[in-house]
């Protein structure tokens, strides 16, 4: 999407946020509003489960090349970051950032008794729920059910690229999906505002979907003919894009709390190293752009950017030169209020669970961060008091 | 009890994509168990539409990619990408023109339980075969599926039986056996998988000779497996057996079939006297089928448009009710996959949720635009034709020929969320009840 296209379709468009909030007719008098809503988190999915040992390596570890002799990274284009650990040479982008101490590497993120499945393990993640529990609702969906956001957000989450909602999928969580964003503003502004529902559950469900349609392209529409525009290239990737339109919403100061993207391809069973070495470049590609642009919009300060993934993947390759469903694998931070630096510990190559990383920090302690540390609304009704929240936010 | 014309166009909306006048009124007045027998004889097993052609031609090159050149590995995926497009253009022809919906809703169904995705097995001609065999066995019998589709090229390549040898267990199909094909999640051990895995070591797909199952005896391993608590040195078919053995699988199937032709409520107690049936039948289909459709929930009123039309269910439907004209079907695939629904290409193994998932902010969008766009006048294969007069375009002649009551009884299943505004005529009338949320119903 080009900007100057969206802002003539943002022009025709009817003023419909001065219109009162349908959601308004239908919920209880409004909580008072705790939480720094005014910082947003960027929710980054690396889809099908990104390989943590070829994204930080290992490389002073000889176990690694043993368990890999066709997929290490050599030692000599590993990027250290300290005597232990480097990133993946496709990371170089990332090195800047590194070195501005704005990127917290959290190594070793799972959970116990380790999930392989991909949908379970990515419903464990988005709904917070421990290995055995099934949880209908994603994290973030619950605590903006128990944290409500201010009145005036366009919606609690923006949803970029193919993957579903995940920690915003729920009953009440006002997600909403915008892969095109000319195109979602041109059919939203032909769409009637309802305002009653229904019990059959899935009308009901149309009519939801539709007011919250009304509501955030009107707001939409409003910001982005009024906002700046983006001064920063960003690569044609995917991954790229979508964080382009994030950087487009944010800088039109789109009032919402999440912003998920996604990448997907991670699933690397077969042929890994040359796949995950482009998607990886991609990654960093995009991110440094979005990082440019939002520091040039003076927003860097108030995003929180969090990958997250399934699962990593076993430590030794598959015959067929990739590598298959593991465990635990590093996440990363990114932002102005990030204070950089490797947390947790790598896990051990010695001592392994069948073939697989034992983890080192739960998971629910990155959402434990978020929440507390980001947000500053608690966190335990979502994740339990057993996860601590990481100190790696200034 | 005889069916109420209502009756009927639920049984057809459910079981098809919805009736014409004609096509409700030839069901209406049977009983109900008569009418669901008679969709059930006229289930057929291969498509009508002939192969498409070139899709079939085009086979996996003898000495393999590696030795191709740059340019002639460009060409070959460039043509694969047209053949893909092409094959879906040809399932759509289908589905617009069977004289039995029946038979493609439940190859849809098992599309989207078998899935298989053409982006990762590359080759169309070997997902031709695999819709070919899920429509032969669409309502037969699920024993002889499962051990097909075992062996199907397709389903080798995209779960990666492919690569699962004796010394490097790949227990992708195995997981995938377990957790999405016959028992469901929580029914099996992550030790079962692992087992498992070794029973398909060594069977793959001979790709250079025309892309056939073949057993490979070096590197399968012959060993002794503990799966499911069974004990022996099984091959891949003695597992597939022990899974079908376990009441799970009856209770997963019949479960499944519940959420996409009665509600997505499914009552326990019914789903276990249906899946004992099933599993004494030896997994015979149809008759499973047959007790839903005749189950006093299927036919409650609460019932009554509870599910969300999906993408192929509202393209398909709509052009076949409003008779909209269709040059090229190929364009339908692009429609599909704005509308979350991209044929032969499932996002991944476990399929398209469905159900309320349908609809998002931007899928209810893109289906509104397409509709609109239909109403039109619009050719929904080719360029718009801004402003023709609908009733000029469409040969759908019962829109004219019937009261207004039927024309809503028929457009949607519930009352119009949108108040019929008094004075329209009939065009307008239709183009209010298509656009309207119940629409979406069925």
């Amino acid at each position: 999407m080009r900007r100057r296209e969206l802002l003539k379709f943002a022009a025709t468009l009817p003023l419909l946020w001065l219109a009162p909030r349908p959601f308004d007719l239908f919920a209880a008098p409004p909580a008072p509003v705790r939480g720094r809503w005014d910082r947003i988190l960027v929710l980054v999915e690396l889809h099908g489960g990104n390989d943590g040992l070829n994204t930080l390596v290992p490389y002073a570890d000889e176990r690694y090349y043993q368990a890999r002799p066709r997929l290490a990274i050599p030692r000599e284009r590993v990027l250290q970051l300290s005597p232990s650990v480097g990133l993946h040479y496709a990371l170089e982008p990332l090195m800047g950032v590194w070195q501005g101490k704005e990127l917290a590497i959290v190594q070793g993120v799972g959970y116990p008794d380790p999930n392989r499945s991909h949908f379970r393990s990515i419903e464990i993640w988005d709904t917070a729920s421990a290995s055995g529990q099934v949880l209908d609702e994603g994290w973030l969906a619950r605590l903006f059910e128990a944290h409500p956001l201010p009145a005036e957000f366009a919606a609690d989450g923006i949803l970029l690229g193919q993957r579903d909602g995940g920690p915003l999928s729920g009953k009440t969580v006002r997600t909403i999906a915008l892969n095109d964003p000319q195109q979602f503003l041109q059919q939203a502004g032909r769409v009637k505002p309802v305002e009653q529902s229904s019990p059959n559950r899935a009308l009901a469900h149309i009519l939801q979907v539709q007011r919250e349609l009304t509501h955030a392209a009107g707001d939409l529409a409003a910001r982005l003919q009024q906002a700046a525009p983006l001064h920063t290239t960003f690569p044609p990737s995917p991954i790229g894009r979508q964080l382009e339109t994030a950087a487009q919403l944010l800088t039109a100061k789109v009032p919402v709390a999440v912003i998920k993207v996604s990448q997907t391809g991670f699933d690397t069973h077969a042929g890994q190293l040359g796949h995950h070495e482009r998607l990886l470049k991609e990654l960093a590609a995009g991110l440094v752009a979005f990082r440019l642009a939002m520091v040039q919009a003076g927003l860097w300060d108030r995003v929180l950017l969090m990958t997250y993934s399934e699962f990593g993947r076993r430590v030794g390759e598959n015959a067929s030169a990739g590598t298959d469903h593991g465990t635990a694998a590093p996440h990363l931070f990114l932002g102005g209020s990030v204070k950089g630096g490797l947390y947790g510990s790598a896990p051990s190559l010695s001592d392994l669970q069948e073939g697989d990383l034992k983890y080192r920090v739960d998971y629910r302690s990155l959402y434990a961060t978020v929440m507390q540390s980001w947000w500053e609304v608690a966190g335990p009704e979502i994740v339990g008091p057993d996860y601590p929240a990481i100190n790696c936010l200034a | 009890m005889p069916m109420s014309f209502q009756d009927a166009r639920h049984l057809l909306s459910r079981t098809g994509f919805g009736g014409s006048p004609a096509d409700i009124r030839a069901l209406a007045g049977l009983d109900r168990e008569a009418a669901v027998d008679r969709l059930l004889a006229g289930v057929g097993t291969a498509a009508r539409t002939s192969p498409p052609v070139h899709v079939l031609n085009a086979l996996p090159p003898a000495e393999g990619m590696k030795g191709l050149s740059v340019e002639k590995k460009q060409a070959v995926k460039q043509e694969r990408r047209e053949d893909a497009v092409e094959l879906k253009g040809w399932w759509y022809q289908e589905l617009l023109t069977t004289p039995s919906p029946l038979t493609e809703r439940m190859t849809l169904f098992w599309h989207n339980h078998f899935t298989s995705s053409v982006h990762k097995v590359k080759w169309p001609t070997l997902l031709y075969h695999q819709n070919a065999l899920l429509r032969h066995h669409a309502l037969g019998s699920f024993r002889d599926l499962l051990f097909q589709i075992a062996k199907d090229p397709a389903m080798v390549l995209y779960l990666d039986t492919q690569t699962n040898h004796k010394d490097h267990p790949n227990e992708n199909f195995a997981r995938e056996l377990f957790e999405l094909f016959t028992l469901g999640e929580g029914q099996y051990s992550e030790i079962d998988i692992k087992e498992a895995a070794r029973a398909f070591t060594g069977w793959h797909v001979a790709a250079h000779r025309g892309g056939g199952f073949a057993f490979n005896r070096r590197q399968h391993d012959d060993g002794v497996k503990h799966v499911l608590g069974k004990t022996g040195a099984f091959g891949g078919e003695d597992v597939l057996a022990i899974a079908l053995d376990q009441p799970a699988c009856a209770r997963y199937l019949t479960a499944k079939l519940w959420r996409e032709f009665v509600s997505d409520e499914p009552d326990a107690r019914e789903i276990d006297r249906l899946a004992a049936e099933f599993r004494n039948s030896g997994y015979r289909i149809a008759p499973l089928l047959r007790g839903l459709l005749i189950l006093p929930q299927f036919w409650a009123p609460e019932t009554r448009g509870a599910l969300v039309k999906s993408p192929v269910e509202l393209l398909v439907g709509t052009i076949r009710l409003l008779n909209l004209p269709i040059s090229d079907t190929t364009v339908l695939t692009k429609y599909g996959t704005r509308l979350g629904q991209d044929l032969f290409d499932p996002p991944n193994v476990k399929g398209w949720l469905g159900g309320t998932r349908w609809i998002t902010s931007a899928t209810l969008l893109n289906r509104w635009q397409l509709l609109q766009r239909s109403l039109r006048g619009a050719d929904m294969g080719g360029p718009p034709h801004a402003h023709a007069a609908m009733s000029e375009m469409h040969g759908a002649t019962w829109i004219m020929e019937e009261e207004a009551e039927t024309v809503q009884a028929v457009l949607v299943p519930v009352p119009p969320v949108n108040p019929i505004p008094p004075g329209i005529d009939r065009w307008q009338l239709v183009r209010q009840l298509v656009m309207d949320p119940a629409f979406q119903l069925k």
